[in-house]
């Protein structure tokens, strides 16, 4: 559906270029944001391909190291590289960030638009299990279900993406309800067309942006989720690494290898500071209303 | 031939009636105007009449499209009567066009709805439409968005896209009250001149009584939810029968010697 959005701005372009902000793009946070993030991206690229040592790789010797030319990061306490645990850590927390999102918006949009689309009863019905979730702690879900299920990444994922998907219905469905009671919608019906259409044609393209931003900010929270789990001994398993390991595996020598505790909480700030900041920046200059209000005053 | 005609028509809203015992029908050429306060139940009356009603109303009575009764008609059937045989333009044409999509394709979305157009085809007969209700430059104005254009421009965006599929019955609802009064008289020329040319049967509900007498042949007052009068529009304007249809006609005379070039300048706000 990112057709009309793509032809909106060329047509904006073409046309209303000189009156248009355009700023936005220009936005502090939507720059740090995205540089923040793309050095999470990259780490877990590169890791993909080439990593200073091999994960299993111990140096007895240099046990609990301090940050050197050898060990960028310093050592763990078995004498592993903890750099090279940050780059695949990072390659953890995006596949599962990624991928935990996935499940939530594929879950959670149709249900949104559903309820928003059909009678009061389905609404409500909806409205019910989207409360019921929320309510329902994702840590909580997911140690039950690591319980039933034992740990593993799949479990982390579906956990993590049940318990976001219940925000993402719910944003979708007060969108797609506002979109609903606008009378574009009511024109739209006027000429004969259909709900499912209505929400391919209208809706959607008009609520893209709020879920696109909602999107950022539940990949931080599925960032946080699986460093919790994983810290917790209930995301990941070992050897896969993951930054909420390395925490929990730190935590006994914090005394004497403070950098091993702090490098890879940085990490996580990064991450969920960085997308946050860039959903910020995509707020600004995507949100339909926004766009609509500063259209209104800039008249 | 009658196209649209409804009898009996009342409009509840949990059990509290809205529109009483409305009646009136609509052939092809007519050009009836439905005029009243607002809160009167007008534009209540002409979603009805597209069975659009919004939620938790139910209209009773009859409403006949081509003799056929669709007042309890499944939502699949009003879809193929609504924009094909009914169409509908209201007050507000910003909100009335989706802000995110280029107006062409809003023009071209009933077309491929209702005549199975492909897009290129839709497209091409969009432009041309643009072109009928005197759009500038109507191949670069498709591509436009609705707040890239003017107020007048997006109520002929709203008349070509309500008259693309050539409808036989045209519902306007106060489509010129948002506009001002330039734009109004050059959106009332242009209504004129599509209705004479389409055939379509007009349908126009207004609380203005002096534009609304300078397009309708017929005219129908409502208040409170009921007809109050009806006829043809001078029998109306001379010999209204109801005392509400006296106080409008005098208050329109009233506020017409107020607007003459010349007189002190009136406060206009006593409207009756």
């Amino acid at each position: 559906m990112t057709t009309p959005l793509i032809e909106a701005s060329e047509t904006v372009d073409a046309i209303a270029a000189p009156t248009r902000p355009r700023r936005g793009w220009r936005s502090p946070s939507l720059i740090v944001g995205s540089v923040l993030l793309l050095v999470v991206l990259a780490l877990a690229l590169v890791s993909l391909v080439w990593t200073p040592y091999g994960l299993d790789q111990a140096d007895p010797a240099a046990r609990l190291a301090g940050p050197s030319a050898q060990h960028w990061a310093g050592t763990d306490r078995l004498g592993r590289d903890q750099f090279t645990q940050l780059m695949l850590g990072a390659r953890t927390a995006v596949w599962i960030g990624v991928s935990s999102v996935a499940v939530a918006f594929a879950l959670g949009t149709p249900l949104g638009l559903l309820a928003a689309a059909a009678g009061r009863l389905v609404d409500d019905a909806v409205a019910g299990v989207i409360d019921i979730v929320i309510a329902f702690p994702t840590l909580l879900l997911a140690m039950l279900l690591v319980t039933v299920y034992g740990a593993s990444t799949t479990v982390a994922i579906s956990a993590i993406g049940i318990g976001v998907s219940a925000e993402v219905a719910r944003l979708a469905r007060i969108s797609a309800s506002r979109v609903f009671t606008q009378d574009y919608v009511l024109a739209a019906r006027t000429c004969g067309t259909s709900t499912p259409v209505i929400l391919i044609r209208h809706v959607l393209p008009n609520i893209w942006h709020t879920l696109l931003v909602q999107a950022t900010l539940a990949f931080g929270v599925a960032v946080i989720a699986e460093a919790s789990l994983s810290y917790l001994g209930l995301g990941t398993p070992p050897p896969a690494p993951s930054w909420g390991r390395m925490l929990q595996e730190a935590q006994s020598t914090v005394g004497v290898a403070p950098w091993n505790v702090l490098l890879p909480g940085l990490a996580v700030a990064v991450a969920v500071v960085g997308v946050n900041l860039l959903g910020d920046g995509l707020r600004e200059i995507g949100d339909p209303q926004l766009r609509t209000r500063r259209r209104a005053t800039g008249r | 031939m009658t196209v649209l005609e409804t009898s009996g028509l009342t409009i509840t809203l949990d059990g509290e009636p809205l529109v009483r015992d409305v009646g009136f029908e609509l052939a092809a050429r007519d050009r009836v105007g439905l005029i009243g306060e607002s809160g009167s139940g007008k534009s209540l009356t002409a979603l009805a009449l597209l069975g659009l009603l919004p939620a938790g109303m139910r209209a009773s009575g009859r409403i006949l499209i081509d003799g056929r009764d669709y007042l309890d008609a499944p939502d699949r059937q009003w879809r193929r009567v609504r924009g094909r045989t009914v169409s509908i333009v209201f007050q507000e044409p910003l909100t009335a066009l989706d802000p995110l999509m280029p107006v062409g394709r809003q023009i071209a979305g009933p077309l491929r709805l209702h005549h199975g157009l492909n897009r290129s085809d839709a497209e091409r007969r969009a432009i041309e439409w643009c072109d009928r209700v005197h759009l500038p430059d109507p191949a670069r104005l498709v591509r436009a968005l609705p707040h890239e254009i003017s107020g007048g421009q997006r109520q002929r965006v709203a008349l070509a896209m309500a008259l693309a599929c050539r409808p036989r019955v045209l519902i306007a609802d106060e489509p010129t009250t948002a506009l001002d009064v330039t734009v109004q008289a050059q959106i009332l020329t242009l209504l004129d001149e599509l209705i004479e040319e389409t055939g379509v049967a007009l349908l126009f509900i207004s609380h203005d009584l002096p534009v609304v007498a300078g397009l309708a042949r017929q005219l129908l007052v409502m208040r409170d939810g009921r007809l109050v009068e009806s006829g043809p529009v001078d029998d109306v304007l001379r010999r209204p029968r109801s005392d509400y249809g006296r106080q409008l006609v005098a208050s329109a005379a009233r506020v017409t010697r107020l607007a003459r070039p010349g007189s002190v300048s009136g406060t206009g706000g006593e409207d009756r």
